[in-house]
């Protein structure tokens, strides 16, 4: 039939969320200047736009018998702050940002960037990370190859 | 396969101590959450089940006895209660998101006879929960 039989096997994610608000510009210097407008639209005028930001981070791993959790909080707070929210909050994402110099800070890439810094987590494993662009889009990465996730051959 | 969600609210206080560590390394490790007589938390708890509609029924699974399984499994353990002191379940754990999510995982999976357990999300605040799914289940790292 359906459950019970199983054992007490599960596994377990910790999710936290952060948020940070940065302007950005999407725009790609390959495009003419009527194919950025078609392709992006508002999000093209030139002197870009902000949102604020919500991004939840999802790690795995061992539940410590001594402390009942998979990392403490005040490490991946103190490793988020570092690697996400200080360098991105009440920034331009297009200007400061490094990474978003040569490639679109759509929040795709934003997803990507943010989980490629919070792989380095050392004390629990980076499951994915989710953001909320506005109350009305999200976008989600888990890394490249994890089952049941569709592979994005661009990413 | 479809994906059905119940959603409920309890309230709950606890704190964390481990009697094995130092005063010191208790306040170190646990922070505000070591306050020797406890604080509180609004839980959400998420509880997703996955399953075929029923032919006849159309349902995953009737959500009325979905709601008195969470009824009697969760809010009458848990529900305005002392987490350390007055669920037996958590007995010797430390009460956080992480082991409260597993302890209902545990209540609740041998309960859901139609359909299957798949995820329970638990809330401490709007920014932090824990997720818990079977391990080596399908969607695991997807859902």
């Amino acid at each position: 039939m359906s459950s019970g039989s199983q054992n007490g096997a599960v596994r377990i994610e910790l999710g936290r969320r952060y948020r940070f608000a940065a302007s950005h510009r999407l725009h790609n210097p390959d495009l003419s200047e009527e194919e950025n407008r078609r392709l992006y639209g508002k999000c093209n005028n030139p002197y870009g736009h902000g949102h604020n930001y919500a991004v939840e981070v999802l790690v795995s791993g061992k539940v410590d018998q001594a402390t009942g959790m998979i990392a403490n909080l005040a490490d991946l707070d103190s490793f988020v702050e570092r690697e996400v929210l200080e360098p991105f909050d009440h920034k331009s994402l297009n200007d400061d940002v490094a990474a978003f110099r040569g490639t679109v800070p759509t929040t795709e890439n934003l997803c990507i960037e943010i989980f490629r810094r919070l792989q380095a987590f050392p004390r629990a494993k980076l499951q994915r990370v989710r953001i909320q662009e506005t109350s009305n889009n999200s976008f989600e990465y888990a890394g490249d190859e994890p089952e049941g996730f569709e592979r994005n051959s661009d990413g | 396969m479809v994906l059905l969600t119940r959603k409920i609210e309890f309230a709950a206080s606890h704190l964390y101590h481990n009697p094995d560590f130092s005063p010191e390394e208790n306040r170190r490790v646990f922070g505000k959450c070591n306050n020797p007589h406890g604080h509180g938390h609004n839980y959400t708890l998420e509880v997703t089940v996955a399953g075929e509609p029923d032919p006849v029924t159309g349902m995953v699974l009737d959500l009325k006895d979905l709601k008195e399984i969470l009824e009697r499994e969760v809010m009458q353990r848990m529900d305005h209660r002392f987490l350390n002191y007055e669920v037996p379940e958590l007995a010797g754990q430390i009460p956080t998101c992480e082991n409260i999510a597993r302890v209902i995982w545990r209540l609740l999976d041998p309960q859901i006879k139609q359909g299957k357990l798949h995820r329970v999300r638990l809330y401490e605040t709007p920014d932090l929960f824990a997720d818990c799914y079977r391990n080596g289940g399908e969607g695991a790292r997807s859902q």
